[in-house]
């Protein structure tokens, strides 16, 4: 009995594994697999197949990986190990590509290794935004982090580069601990001058140049310890713990005292290490510490040439504009006065300096002050020709003003991403977001013809005054409170009435008072459109006269409220239009972008969704609102966001704006928007309006019901 | 209608480091009775300025704190109840005109709007406070002195001080102080030691660096002064910055963490 059990449970296996690996396109020979399978526990057996379905949802190869791996994954892993294992694959795949997903499958040891690391070692991604703030918070320019090409970490003076993961120690604070150390490592390099000649040609006369630089950046971290032990005490006492807990030679034993002592003055400099590394090149070939990581001058040499002749020109050039600006020191500069710099009296640090012409300081903007800071960081001081006002036409800074990427520039080549918005996307069949799937951008709306909007005005005239005025029953009036125990006013009325009771010799009631109480409505709404290419023609006009109602009346009602237009062409093109942001008053110029909203592509609901919370996220109201007006079900152009998976997204993202406090409500013409909407927005928080005519008359009261 | 003068006065000199000729303007415009605006951010000094000027100037001091739901009644008085009679009460703003008080109404933008309104004849050259409840008109001696602060940095847009109101005013801004004025501010309110007070003063720059980075202000002299007094307490530096500067400043768990970090880096 149990080898027949045994051989229907094969059978309903194999049968399992074919269906998800698509056997008869694929020919996947699942024989094999399923017997394994089979041989273990009933849960588990179950767990497998969930997960080969989930997986082959995403590539059959992958999923057949899997379903020949699992027996002896199940047998080293934890279940949830082999999830993350799993996860991490398809999102390789969704990332790079088959090939590298396939890698992932393959190499399991390699991922339970990296797991191990995962868990006590740091991750550069978990810390970025912290250490960003630490290197801001220290003095000087204002530095990046970003994750390094290599596992050590090095500096071009403008971007502090970290490894992707610290594991050195036995648990995540100490690795957390290393990445500190390594980051104020590098700020000391550009805080304190280890870059402040040109280093292209630094080591050229040395034999082996790159043991010269390992000498030279020993020589330089003794300098650096001992400014941070002075500047930051704490954090050099960090560092003296990794080092004691690395067991590394802390005492740099290898330098003779003579030279580590000078090298510890507070006046030591670069040129002191070079003056040194002469002497200690033929003796020593040094192994850096744990945070000491390695110097680049070819990165360096880049960066700094061209930060040198950026910071010239705009220091030059915000000089010149300054002068212009201010005919009192016009007329100074003429009569021959230089400007001067000096150190800023009462400052922080050295960096600080004043510049001054006739002795009299100037109030320069803030930018100027950076660029000083970070020109005094290259050379220590302001050389003289820095000084000297931009003649007209001298310098093109146009190209040194980082520009802002106009998202219809970067279109060209749907694969680049700049200035993009990226969002996560619910993969319902795997069961987890796909990462930064949705490639959004958000486009200025089009200008269209004011007539439209003076005709739908005419048209609904009527229906306007009667929304105005239900609307303006809706505003929030100053209301007098009787009977009040505190209040600015004695209320007659009550007092008459309290009288007798005083007369009486009873007890007088102390609510006395009127009150005046301020009614304040704080709501936010956004109306999201569909642009979809379903609405041309007269579900366009409704949609657009529905707004323009519902614009003139909220313009009464005082609401906060923006109207965006949503559209898309498969992931990589999700396009959200701006008609009216929140803070924007209502113009002729957005009048005319409500009359150009108009028919594009197709609905991909989830990223715009996810877009536009982001955007209610921000406002402060106490309700927020998220209309959508929309004409069908979620749809795109890959097949795949047609039917279950569209739609399964679309109330994924539905859910995440309500874990943000946003109220999501549809209005739709789609006659079976009753089949799918109460599953993506819930059973009360949508309209199906039978007749499209009906949405300019109904809109103002579905608003009203909404918020009151 | 008793109003007690000495509850007000201020008996010793609070103190306070100048850090231009502030005194002398607000001495000045004092005597030609023009009212005075006092800009600046959080915890720099202001209303400890307005102490020193009433003690120095021999006033007493109203101060009213400004929120949200204060009213108009709230300022110059209102009617109260008392055993089958009413009784009028002045408020703040009336009872300084009367005493010839120095009246500070701090962080007056967060005030409603048509509370601001009311001491706008006080605050040109008629200084006159109506009281149209009890139909009197009260006019100002010459001793009395109107001051509003503000903070322009971090309110939002909607709280921004009307031009009716800011054009009537003499303005003086405030900011946090140079380090070495700082770091004797902080000596001289805690006692704490110089070496400490140094390092208090390099962290609060650190927190300054970062404004606008994720924080709205950086850590004020007043944040400075509270870390100090729990050291002189005993508690360990960076506990004490942790819990007087850190917690006041953000509650961002990044922002925080790297705060944090920043201190023990220093101590």
């Amino acid at each position: 009995m149990a080898e027949q059990g045994n051989a229907s449970d094969l059978h309903d296996i194999i049968a399992q594994l074919d269906e998800a690996l698509e056997v008869e396109f694929t020919f996947y020979n699942t024989q094999d697999a399923a017997i394994a399978i089979a041989a273990l526990a009933p849960r588990s057996i179950a767990f497998v197949l969930d997960w080969v379905r989930r997986v082959a949802s995403i590539n059959t190869e992958i999923g057949f990986q899997f379903a020949v791996k699992a027996p002896q994954a199940l047998a080293e892993l934890e279940q949830t190990m082999i999830e993350a294992w799993l996860l991490h694959a398809m999102d390789t795949y969704d990332r790079d590509g088959l090939h590298p997903a396939i890698a992932v499958m393959q190499d399991m040891e390699g991922f339970v290794h990296y797991g191990n690391e995962r868990l006590a070692g740091a991750l550069l991604v978990e810390h970025e935004s912290i250490l960003t703030r630490f290197v801001q918070g220290l003095a000087g320019r204002q530095l990046k982090v970003r994750e390094a090409e290599s596992s050590l970490p090095y500096t071009d003076t403008e971007t502090l580069f970290l490894p992707r993961m610290l594991a050195r120690f036995a648990n995540p604070a100490d690795n957390f601990r290393l990445y500190k150390v390594m980051a104020a490592h590098l700020w000391a390099q550009t805080r304190f001058g280890t870059w402040r000649t040109d280093p292209t040609d630094l080591l050229a006369g040395y034999a082996n140049p790159q043991r010269a630089l390992r000498c030279l950046h020993l020589l330089e971290r003794v300098r650096l310890d001992a400014r941070i032990a002075a500047e930051l005490p704490g954090l050099y006492r960090d560092s003296r713990l990794l080092l004691h807990l690395s067991q590394e030679d802390d005492d740099d034993s290898s330098l003779p005292l003579a030279i580590r002592q000078h090298l510890q003055l507070a006046s030591a400099s670069l040129d002191d290490s070079l003056r040194y590394l002469d002497t200690i090149y033929p003796q020593l070939d040094p192994t850096p510490l744990c945070y000491q990581g390695s110097l680049r001058p070819d990165l360096v040499a880049v960066v700094r040439a061209e930060r040198i002749a950026r910071e010239q020109a705009m220091l030059r050039v915000t000089l010149a504009e300054m002068l212009e600006d201010n005919p009192t020191l016009q007329r100074l500069q003429q009569e021959g006065k230089e400007l001067t710099v000096e150190p800023q009296e009462d400052a922080m640090h050295e960096l600080s300096m004043e510049i001054k012409l006739d002795g009299q300081p100037l109030a320069p903007p803030e930018i100027v002050n950076e660029l000083v800071t970070s020109i005094m960081l290259d050379f220590g001081e302001i050389p003289e020709d820095y000084l000297v006002p931009a003649g007209a036409g001298e310098y093109d800074i146009s190209q040194y003003q980082t520009q802002a990427l106009r998202p219809e520039d970067v279109w060209s080549g749907t694969y680049h991403e700049e200035g993009a918005f990226l969002y996560n996307e619910w993969d319902y069949r795997r069961k987890h977001y796909k990462k930064n799937w949705c490639v959004l951008r958000e486009l200025p709306g089009a200008s269209g013809e004011l007539d439209f909007y003076h005709q739908t005005m005419h048209k609904y005239r009527g229906l306007l005054l009667s929304v105005r005025r239900t609307f303006e029953l809706l505003r929030g009036e100053d209301r007098l409170l009787k009977r009040q125990s505190e209040g600015d006013d004695v209320d007659i009325d009550a007092l008459v009435d309290a009288w007798p009771d005083f007369i009486k010799g009873g007890e007088m009631t102390n609510r006395l008072f009127t009150r005046m109480r301020r009614e304040d409505r704080s709501i936010a709404v956004l109306f999201m459109v569909d642009m979809s290419g379903s609405t041309r023609g007269w579900i366009n006009d409704a949609e657009r006269e529905a707004l323009i109602l519902m614009a003139e009346a909220l313009q009464v009602l005082g609401d906060r409220y923006a109207i965006y237009g949503f559209s898309g062409w498969a992931r990589k093109r999700c396009e959200v239009f701006g008609v009216k942001t929140f803070d924007e008053p209502m113009t002729d110029a957005v009048r005319e972008r409500l009359c150009g909203i108009e028919p594009k592509d197709y609905t991909r609901m989830g990223a715009p969704i996810r877009h536009l919370t982001d955007k209610l996220k921000e406002v402060d109201a106490r309700v927020k609102l998220l209309i959508t007006l929309s004409d069908g079900k979620p749809d795109d152009y890959d097949l795949e966001y047609r039917g279950q998976y569209g739609i399964e997204d679309t109330r994924m993202a539905l859910f995440e704006s309500r874990r943000e406090g946003v109220h999501a409500y549809c209005i739709t013409i789609d006659s079976q928007g009753k089949d799918y909407l109460p599953h993506m927005y819930g059973a009360a928080s949508y309209t199906v309006l039978d007749d499209i005519a009906d949405l300019p008359l109904k809109i103002s009261d579905i608003y009203r019901k909404l918020t009151s | 209608m008793t109003t007690d003068l000495a509850g007000y006065l201020i008996e010793n000199e609070p103190f306070y480091a100048p850090i231009g000729d502030e005194i002398a303007v607000f001495e000045a415009a004092w005597r030609n009775g023009l009212p005075i605006l006092l800009k600046g951010p959080t915890g720099c000094g202001k209303t400890r300025f307005m102490e020193h000027m009433a003690w120095r100037l021999h006033r007493p001091l109203i101060t009213v704190s400004c929120h949200d739901d204060l009213t108009a009644s709230d300022l110059v008085g209102r009617f109260l109840v008392k055993g089958g009679e009413t009784h009028w009460v002045d408020g703040p703003l009336a009872r300084a005109v009367r005493l010839g008080a120095v009246c500070y109404l701090d962080e007056v933008v967060e005030a409603r709007k048509d509370t601001t309104v009311v001491i706008h004849p006080l605050a040109d050259d008629r200084r006159v406070l109506p009281i149209e409840k009890i139909g009197e008109l009260l006019r100002a001696p010459p001793e009395f002195c109107l001051a509003i602060s503000y903070n322009p940095g971090y309110q939002s847009v909607l709280k921004e001080l009307k031009q009716s109101t800011r054009q009537r005013f003499v303005a003086l801004e405030f900011d946090y102080p140079a380090p070495a004025m700082e770091q004797h501010i902080i000596v001289k309110e805690t006692g704490v030691d110089e070496a400490l007070a140094a390092q208090l003063v390099k962290f609060a720059h650190m927190t300054r660096n970062l404004k606008g980075q994720g924080l709205d202000e950086g850590a004020s002299t007043r944040l400075l002064v509270h870390a100090a007094k729990l050291m002189v307490d005993g508690v360990a530096p960076v506990t004490a910055c942790q819990a007087a500067i850190a917690q006041a400043l953000t509650d961002d768990p990044d922002m925080l963490t790297a705060v944090n970090e920043l201190s023990s880096s220093l101590f």
